[in-house]
């Protein structure tokens, strides 16, 4: 079954590049310069030959490089990706509590990119020379231009002081969330600042991308064919046309994922949202490297595979895709 | 094919005007087209890129591309009703069912997202009211009819799964689902190999023959003319320039562009290398629409041209039964 080769390719492909950016990682942190021995002993209290010889042997840090990447790859595979001396747990436990806020917050800005983004665009398509249309081509312009910090400080001052219905940080309010729905409703209410801020750029590119890519699909032949068939213009236009102006912005937004994840650090911030974000922020400020690490492979995963459900995505809206290997 | 009576006249073009507004100002993409198409008939409309075949084409489907383009006055009546005056719905419900049409690429004609049974079918749902069942039934036997292969399996098939030449033919079932009165058929083999393209014309001759059906057949090629049509009319810059029965039309052109055209095809003449020859002198290509002078559009190619050319246009005048050409060299008497 051709499908399920596919996948097993895939997730064999995927394989490799995980093991690669650990390597890497790994690599790039030991060319850094420091010595976590110091670093450790610094804490402990005072520093001499000895203790620092007894910390360097207690973490393998003695052993040739390629043995401490060895033994790092082995407790990778079982799971084991260090333990952080600040949050004082293990860090996979820790990057994972934090994961489920920031996938959260990047599929709600996803989702709300790729509505209000493709619906403006496809608007602005049935007249692209009208008024919506270059308003939308001035609109997306600025919404490109605005860096996220900016929008989302823009938007806490609009949300805070000038219309108070949003609230401004945190996931959720400990006094209003009572009971499942009552959380889900609070988090929902939440994630609209955050999502928003983050989706601003996304909403205007995919407005050009959508206005631009019905533009070229409405002058194509197939079009024509479909109108010379008696098909109503509204039918040309969400069928025929849509159907296929879609197909770039699927390719588009599974490249963006990446984007979305680094996005998501500095609206985090703004925001107080407690995910991947804000972890990875507070982190760098301390130089916990081991959870930086942590963090550096879980996105690297999170991205594979959102670039495997995008491929997948692809595959079941484009029919001259079936069957091919890219 | 004998002149079309009233009872028998299933289309009649007067006068038509077509305006395109460009950068450089109006362009009267079509000025003053005048012709009728008779039952069973097939038509020939000839000439190069750009003299406005197409748009005649287009302009009888009610699809001129507007804005820029704009049907300036004329009419067009099919069974006596003027289809410039149709509203949007009522044509709507024309095209695809008593009027359609092929186009020239049949690798981009068709939508590349849904099944060739599913673009057959719609059409058939759209205006003939049945279930998309009854309507994929349907679509097989129109594959049958244009002879592919094991239609049931194809009718669940991508466009990309198919060859130029199938596609075309895919193209033919969708035109004829509906068994339309006209099929306009655009240029329907330039773009197929040669074998292919005798394919599709026997076809379309097969299916004429079957149907009754008059046939607009839109080319370059006048060999294509020579083997398919009765009645052509050749266009120049948005004009009628000569209209003739095919064979008086090859055997005594009147106008300098229709000599050249037959002069294109080698075998269609006395002295191919001769003709050929003369054809290379005739510089130039069809010029910008925005640009014409108040004379004939091909005096700055024609090799005859006299004074009176750059002055003012040549209307038609007749040079026998059913043919008329508009060319200041008949008014003068003074042909080659």
């Amino acid at each position: 079954m051709p499908i399920l080769r596919l996948v097993l390719e895939r997730i064999a492909y995927a394989f490799i590049v995980v093991t690669a950016v650990l390597v890497l990682n790994f690599i790039l942190v030991r060319l850094a310069p420091g010595d976590p021995a110091e670093v450790i002993a610094g804490e402990s209290g005072g520093i001499t030959e000895e203790i620092l010889a007894a910390i360097r042997r207690d973490y393998g840090l003695d052993l040739p490089i390629h043995e401490q990447l060895w033994i790092y790859l082995g407790n990778a595979i079982q799971g084991d990706l260090g333990y952080s001396f600040y949050f004082n747990s293990p860090v996979v436990e820790l990057v994972v509590s934090r994961m489920g806020p920031t996938i959260l917050l990047i599929l709600a800005a996803t989702v709300i990119a790729l509505f209000i983004g493709t619906t403006l665009g496809v608007l602005a398509s049935r007249n692209p020379e009208g008024l919506f249309s270059n308003f939308l081509t001035v609109a997306s312009l600025i919404g490109y231009s605005a860096p996220a910090f900016w929008t989302g400080l823009m938007l806490i001052i609009l949300f805070a002081f000038v219309v108070p219905i949003f609230p401004i940080a945190g996931l959720y309010d400990v006094t209003l969330s009572v009971g499942f729905f009552g959380r889900a409703l609070d988090i929902a209410h939440h994630l609209v600042l955050p999502a928003f801020t983050l989706a601003i750029i996304y909403i205007a590119q995919y407005s050009r991308l959508a206005r631009a890519s019905m533009l070229e699909v409405l002058g194509s032949d197939y079009i024509r064919t479909a109108r010379a068939k008696g098909v109503a213009e509204r039918v040309v236009f969400f069928k025929h046309a849509l159907r296929n102006a879609v197909l770039p912005i699927i390719t588009i937004t599974g490249l963006h994922f990446g984007n979305l994840l680094s996005g998501a650090v500095l609206v985090e911030a703004v925001f107080n949202w407690p995910g991947l974000g804000t972890l990875a922020f507070d982190s760098l400020l301390r130089r916990d490297y081991t959870t930086i690490l942590a963090l550096l492979f879980f996105s690297a995963l999170m991205v594979i595979v959102a670039n495997l459900a995008t491929d997948f995505c692809y595959r079941l809206a484009d029919p001259r895709i079936k069957g091919k290997r890219s | 094919m004998p002149a079309a009576d009233d009872s028998s006249t299933l289309l009649e073009v007067r006068n038509l005007q077509v305006d395109f507004r460009t950068r450089h100002g109006i362009a009267h993409v079509l000025d003053g087209i005048e012709f009728s198409l008779s039952k069973g008939e097939i038509l020939g409309i000839v000439g190069e890129s750009g003299c406005g075949k197409s748009m005649t084409a287009l302009a009888i489907m009610g699809l001129i591309p507007s804005p820029p383009g704009k049907v300036a006055g004329g009419e067009i009546v099919y069974r006596g009703e003027n289809l410039l005056k149709a509203s949007k719905e009522r044509m709507r419900r024309i095209r695809g069912n008593r009027i359609s049409m092929i186009f020239q690429e049949p690798m981009t004609a068709l939508n590349p997202v849904f099944t060739v049974g599913d673009q057959i079918a719609e059409s058939i749902v759209l205006h003939q009211g049945l279930t998309r069942r009854a309507a994929l039934d349907r679509a097989v036997e129109l594959l049958r009819e244009v002879h592919i292969p094991a239609p049931e399996r194809r009718i669940g098939e991508y466009p990309h799964q198919l060859s130029g030449g199938m596609r075309q033919r895919i193209m033919i079932a969708i035109a004829l689902a509906c068994e339309p009165d006209i099929l306009i058929a655009d240029e329907p083999t330039t773009a197929l190999d040669v074998t292919v393209q005798a394919q599709v014309f026997d076809l379309l001759l097969e299916l004429q023959q079957d149907r009754d059906m008059a046939i607009v057949m839109i080319t370059h090629d006048m060999g294509v003319i020579a083997e398919m049509t009765g009645r052509v009319l050749v266009m120049y810059a948005g004009r009628i320039i000569e209209t003739a029965a095919v064979d008086d039309l090859l055997q005594n052109p009147q106008h300098p562009y229709t000599r050249g055209l037959i002069a294109c095809v080698p075998q269609l003449s006395d002295e191919p290398e001769a003709e050929r020859a003369a054809l290379m002198e005739i510089p130039g290509v069809v010029p910008p629409l925005t640009e014409l002078g108040v004379g004939c559009a091909f005096e700055p190619r024609c090799g005859f041209r006299m004074p009176v050319c750059v002055q003012s246009r040549p209307s038609p005048v007749a040079a026998g039964a059913g043919h008329s050409a508009a060319c200041w060299l008949m008014e003068e008497g003074d042909r080659p």
